[in-house]
Formats: structure tokens, sequence, C-alpha cells
């Protein structure tokens, strides 16, 4: 078995993980929080949204701080190394998907103002898939599995698959109704905002390979 | 000639575009019934910086005492294997060990100045071969001095007795006192481990100098310090050599499970 001699630095790296997870499930939630108001239709989760945002932000520049006094002090070496590295890209990754979540919530807000003209379908489960990709890869993180970090990124295509499927149908009712323009442009907004989240996970999934593996490699098609 | 059997069967290091200075093929090392070394391949190329290292009794100063005999006058001591300098085998029983360590310096963990005043450390060498005297021989321990990253400190007591020197100042004397007989390699057993910071920069600073004309072999307990100045990096265990490697990729990305424990901090 390995023994920590370093307990003290194991014990703050593991935290600093965690709290990258952390910022992950108030990622996630924002997500789920801004796709509510459409489902709801409530616009007060706005600020729900935005709250989440905030707290996601704080944790975004205390973990960073953190990393980087880890680095100049404990100056890490090898696999502890590359995760400190990781971390401190992950975590713009996360803050990014918050930007978005915030997004999604305004365009959301003004999808409020008249009825919705067809039921949500890809909308909802883009964002599904998003926050399970977001779960597994953070779960692959800290638990160092490599495997089911790679099947949640393996998910960004049927994310995309969703938002092909999403932009042609709304183009198809633009086409027929230019009265829906305005709607169907919010609605593939909110579209185009999952699948840039669903590329951030990605994103986090290349961290993760580079972790486990100290190989960069690129995980977009 | 070069031995090219022993080249081959030697691991190749990352500079692989450097020539290689000295090749180490199945060498192992035993005081009396302990093996200390066991069937250690590598190569050590030219005008870079190689650094070992490893936990305490794992072979790494026996090894690099290998590299000028300084193993031979230990009793009981016997070698087995290659060490070949240049492609001449430097066990072979007509090389002249003197001449030997010469060519390939050493800078100890501990200062060891002669008891004699700085001039006459530095100048020790060169005497000794015969090759430098007179304003020369004065000119030969001012670079070298300075080499040491010592002149500006101790150009107004040349006379005094270097035991009058502090123990960082102490050590780049000895320093100085390697670089005075011109050596191709010059081997450094832990030579900051005396130092305070400042001084080990600049000790890092000069063997960064060093490379461009000298091949240095550096033993440290310093990862740190090896991550900063090496070329390559060995990681030694047991007597073993797990692992040999460009640093770059030792430090971030080492491919044996131990070397990974060792360097950051877990054992087991």
């Amino acid at each position: 078995m390995t023994q920590p001699i370093r307990q003290t630095f194991e014990e703050q790296l593991a935290a600093l993980q965690q709290d990258v997870v952390r910022m992950g499930s108030l990622a996630s939630e924002a997500v789920q929080r801004a796709i509510q108001i459409l489902t709801e239709r409530d616009p007060e989760i706005a600020r729900e949204v935005m709250d989440l945002e905030n707290q996601i932000d704080a944790l975004n520049l205390a973990i960073e701080s953190r990393a980087v006094e880890l680095l100049a002090l404990q100056q890490p070496m090898a696999r502890d190394l590359r995760t400190i590295v990781a971390v401190l890209r992950i975590i713009t990754d996360i803050e990014r998907i918050g930007d978005y979540s915030v997004d999604t919530s305004r365009q959301a807000v003004t999808l409020m103002e008249q009825p919705l003209f067809k039921p949500l379908v890809d909308i909802p489960r883009m964002a599904r898939l998003v926050q399970s990709m977001l779960h597994d890869t953070l779960e692959g993180f800290v638990h160092r599995d490599l495997k089911l970090a790679m099947q949640a990124v393996h998910r960004d295509d049927e994310v995309d698959a969703a938002y092909r499927s999403l932009h042609d149908e709304l183009t198809q009712f633009i086409q027929r109704d230019p009265g829906l323009t305005s709607q169907a442009i919010a609605l593939l907004l909110i579209g185009t905002y999952l699948e840039r989240m669903a590329d951030h996970v990605t994103n986090i999934g290349e961290r993760i390979w580079y972790m486990e593996t100290g190989d960069l490699k690129e995980l977009h098609e | 000639m070069l031995d090219t059997a022993v080249m081959q069967h030697a691991e190749t290091t990352a500079g692989a575009d450097h020539p290689i200075k000295i090749a180490i093929a199945g060498l192992d090392f035993f005081y009396g019934r302990f093996q200390a070394l066991r069937n250690v391949s590598l190569n050590v190329c030219e005008r870079q910086i190689t650094a070992f290292i490893g936990p305490s009794g794992c072979g790494k100063s026996t090894f690099l005492r290998a590299l000028n005999r300084m193993n031979d006058v230990i009793e009981g001591a016997r070698t087995q294997g290659r060490v070949l300098l240049d492609g001449e085998d430097i066990y072979a029983p007509d090389v002249d060990v003197v001449a030997l360590r010469r060519r390939v310096g050493m800078v100890f963990q501990r200062p060891n100045p002669f008891p004699m005043s700085i001039f006459d450390n530095v100048a020790f060498g060169p005497r000794i071969h015969g090759f430098a005297r007179g304003a020369e021989l004065e000119d030969l321990v001012e670079r070298s001095l300075t080499r040491a990253a010592l002149w500006d400190e101790v150009k107004d007591i040349l006379r005094q007795s270097a035991f009058s020197l502090s123990g960082g100042q102490q050590q780049r004397l000895c320093i100085a006192r390697v670089l005075a007989v011109d050596p191709e390699v010059v081997l450094m057993d832990e030579p900051c481990s005396a130092l305070d910071p400042i001084s080990t920069l600049r000790i890092e600073e000069l063997m960064n100098e060093l490379k461009e004309n000298y091949t240095i072999v550096i033993v440290t307990h310093n990862m740190q310090q090896a991550a900063r100045v090496s070329h390559v990096t060995g990681f030694f265990l047991h007597g073993e050599l797990i692992e040999l490697g460009p640093s770059a990729k030792m430090f971030t990305q080492p491919d044996d499970k131990r070397t990974e424990d060792y360097i950051t901090g877990r054992f087991g």
C-alpha cells in the first residue's frame, strides 16, 4: 500500500479537488434552474441562477488562489503537479458553464412574454445530458476513474445531435411562419449555449485525461 | 575506439543529439558482500547536466564515485561491468587513476579545502600536473574562482587560509579547485547541501554556464534542484537505476510508479 508522507499536502490537494466538484455541482444546478425558467414558466428562478453564478465565480477565484499557493509552497511533482494544472483549467471551464447558464436564463426570461409555439423536447434533453456529463466527468476526476469520464465526454455527440435536430426544427418553423423568428432565435440561442456547455465538459475530460495519463490530447472531433 | 556493443547495451538518454561522454553498461558494485549497484546501464551525454536522485542508501553516490574510481580506495570494494569514458574503459588495468581524476573531477558533499591559502588551494592541481606557473597560474586561479562565483569575495584575501572562509565559500573554492585542472567531466555529490539558498542558486547558475564546456553529473537529495538544473534525471532505488529520462518528463510524467511515488513523496 502506498503510504502518504506528505499527509498535509495530500489533504490540501484532496480538499481542492472536492471544491472543484462542489463548483461543478453548483454549475449543474445553475443549468437545471435556468431550464426550469422555461419548463415551469417562472422568471423568478433567474435570480437563483444569478446567485449560483456568484457562488461559482467566488469558488473559481478561491480555488485558483489555493492552487497557485500549493504550486508555490509545495512544489508538486508528477501526478500532483498535473492534478493542480488540471484543476486550474477545469475551473475555467466550469466558470464558463456558469456564465452560459446565466445567458440561458436571460433568454428564457424573454420567452416568458408569450406562450411557446412548440413543446420543449430537445432543450431539456440537452440540459439533462450536460448535467450528467458534468457529474460523471467530475466523479471521474475526483475518483480517478478515467473510463467514467471518457464515457461522459462521448455523450457530447448526443448533445450535438440534439442541437442539430433543434436547429433544423426551428429553421423549418421560421420558414413556415416568420412571425416565430424572435422566439425561435431565443430557443436556438439556448440550444447553442447548451451545446457550448457540453464542449466545456469535453475540455474538462481532456484535463482529466492529461491528469491521469500525462498526455495532452484533443477529445473534440 | 568506442565499444559499440557496450553503447548499444546502455540505455540511451534524452540527450540523443549530444555525443555520449560516459557509457555505463552492466555496472555492479559490492561493498564486501553487500551489493550497492545492480546492473546499471546508461549513457551520460557530453555537455549536459545529468542528475541522480533517490533515497539515502539507494546507490546514487556509489554510482557517482564509480565514474572516477573513487570507490577504489574502499577496502573490500569490487566493481563489475564497464564504464567507458570517450569509449575507453576507465577500469582497464593500464589506466592512470590520477589522470582519470583530472579528467573527471569531483565536488563533494562537505567542503574539503586543503590546509593552505585560498590561492594555493586553486593552484594545487595545476602545480601538481605542471601546466601553469607565474602569471599564467595567477590568471588560471582568477578564472577558476570567477567561474565558481567566488572571485569577488576572495580577490583581496587570496593569501588567507581557506579555512577562514564560510562553509558556502569553501564549497565554491572546492569547485574552483576542480575547474582549475580543466576537467572534462565534473561529478557533484550533493554540492549545495551546505550552501545557503542564494549561494545554491549561484552554483546552479554556474552549473548552467559550465555545461557549455563540461559534462556534469550531479547527485542531489533536492529534487527541485535536479528539476531546475538537469537535462536528464535518473532515479535510483536499492542499487538499481529505476528510470532515466528527460528531466521535464521525469518530473511531470514519470513512467515508473516507484519514481512517481518517490518524487511525489509517497512510498510503499
